[in-house]
């Protein structure tokens, strides 16, 4: 018998509370995934056509500053999401993804759940706001990033 | 005739000690804890002292012919008379203090202050959400919490620090992490791709950080910024307004509420704080006129 991935889809955070037919709909757009510790989930540069909800593990977002190296902006963990760039045109990574774990995570397929968004706009309506809460919180974050609060004003 | 013994066991009182003068505490070890932070260990020469404090308050530390600092006390209450200090070295005080060597003599004066509400915390999950060195004023309480570890449910720290190098008390948080039922969650704003912890600012951690919202006593110290973005986060989950404690800094002075120099809004610091309960300073954190 065939498990559909409907019922983790349903219990993962980021898709709490959305309607059935929803989930049903986005569900054909998505496969498990299982990433070794260290392995590269992608590049900056590469063409962004998945999105990941990572299950369990932890992801280190990375991009490489000269003379310092690869150095990790964010951590992606159980219950979060990684990765936005499948929204917008070029669709294309800005940074690489590195498992730091052993990770396990649903893959979405960009080009399928955006034409499912384009076809009902309900669920396109539904997605979007999800995303735009991540892109809030991650950038609420950044600034205090940015703000380095626990240099000499700590 | 009655005898006189209930008049006999009243012990007469002493001479109130002035708290505006420093006792004479000899340097015992000058411990480098990070890049720009170090830890003073210091021992009464009066071996008679019966010095103690409540987790979270502070004392007026004093380099003779310098000047005096307020400093969050951060050794373990049961462990009095040794005491310990963490500071970062940022000014003309705590310059000199880095200075000292083991052997020197110093003043102190205190404990001054409000503490940590360590004993409300009985029955309940406890969140201790530290940033930078905002974890040497809650250190006290984190002993006093292992010290009775079966009185408390789930002990959370989380702790966000600038990079893996910059943080506090690693060896020790290391061993209460394998010694105690305790969930500690470490984050740092940057890191190279060698650390293979957490990156990202502590407030994020408080949406997926394992503790009841509805039966929580959370604890704060750390940048003013960070704290009120804590706080954000732990009321969005759900935690209740009169069950978060902060820990404030401002110029304390006197120590005793007399100078006005850690004047905050309608409280001192140094005498209602630093330990306040957010429905007491809800209206003025994070006003740019207070």
């Amino acid at each position: 018998m065939i498990q559909t991935l409907e019922p983790i889809l349903r219990e993962h955070p980021f898709f709490q509370g959305m309607e059935e037919q929803h989930i049903r709909l986005i569900a054909g757009c998505s496969k498990n995934v299982r990433f070794g510790a260290g392995e590269v989930i992608f590049r900056e540069g590469d063409s962004a056509d998945h999105f990941y909800l990572i299950r369990e593990g932890l992801v280190s977002v990375q991009f490489v500053i000269p003379h310092d190296g690869l150095t990790t902006v964010l951590t992606v963990g159980g219950g979060e999401v990684l990765g936005w760039s499948w929204l917008f045109p070029p669709y294309r990574w800005h940074f690489d993804a590195r498992a730091q774990q052993p990770t396990h995570a649903l893959a979405f397929d960009g080009k399928c759940l955006r034409a499912k968004c384009d076809e009902d706009h309900d669920l396109g309506y539904d997605i979007y706001k999800r995303f735009i809460q991540i892109l809030n919180d991650r950038l609420e974050a950044t600034r205090l990033q940015l703000l380095d609060v626990y240099g000499t004003h700590a | 005739m009655a005898p006189m013994l209930e008049q006999t066991e009243v012990a007469a009182p002493g001479p109130v000690p002035d708290p505006m003068l420093p006792m004479p505490y000899r340097i015992q070890r000058v411990r480098q804890e990070t890049d720009d932070t170090f830890t003073l260990e210091i021992l009464p020469e009066d071996s008679s002292s019966r010095f103690s404090f409540a987790p979270g308050q502070f004392n007026m530390l004093y380099v003779f012919g310098v000047g005096e600092v307020p400093i969050s006390i951060s050794s373990n209450p049961a462990n009095v008379p040794l005491l310990k200090h963490t500071t970062r070295v940022v000014g003309t005080v705590t310059k000199a203090m880095r200075k000292l060597k083991r052997g020197e003599v110093m003043g102190i004066r205190g404990p001054f202050g409000s503490h940590w509400p360590v004993e409300d915390a009985t029955g309940r999950d406890v969140v201790i959400v530290a940033g930078g060195i905002g974890l040497a004023p809650l250190r006290p309480a984190l002993y006093r919490l292992m010290a009775e570890r079966e009185k408390f449910r789930r002990i959370v720290l989380l702790y966000g620090t600038r990079t893996p190098d910059d943080m506090l008390y690693r060896r020790e948080l290391e061993q209460w992490r394998g010694k105690f039922d305790l969930e500690i969650q470490v984050t740092v704003d940057r890191a190279a791709s060698t650390w293979r912890g957490n990156v990202g600012v502590v407030t994020t951690m408080i949406g997926r950080a394992p503790f009841d919202p509805s039966n929580t006593l959370a604890m704060l110290c750390g940048p003013e910024i960070m704290m009120r973005f804590t706080v954000m986060e732990l009321l969005k989950r759900g935690v209740a307004a009169e069950c978060i404690y902060l820990s404030a800094e401002r110029n304390m002075k006197c120590g005793i509420g007399f100078c006005g120099h850690c004047q905050y809004g309608p409280t001192f610091v140094c005498k209602d704080g630093p330990v306040f309960a957010l429905p007491s300073i809800a209206a003025i954190l994070g006003k740019a006129e207070i």
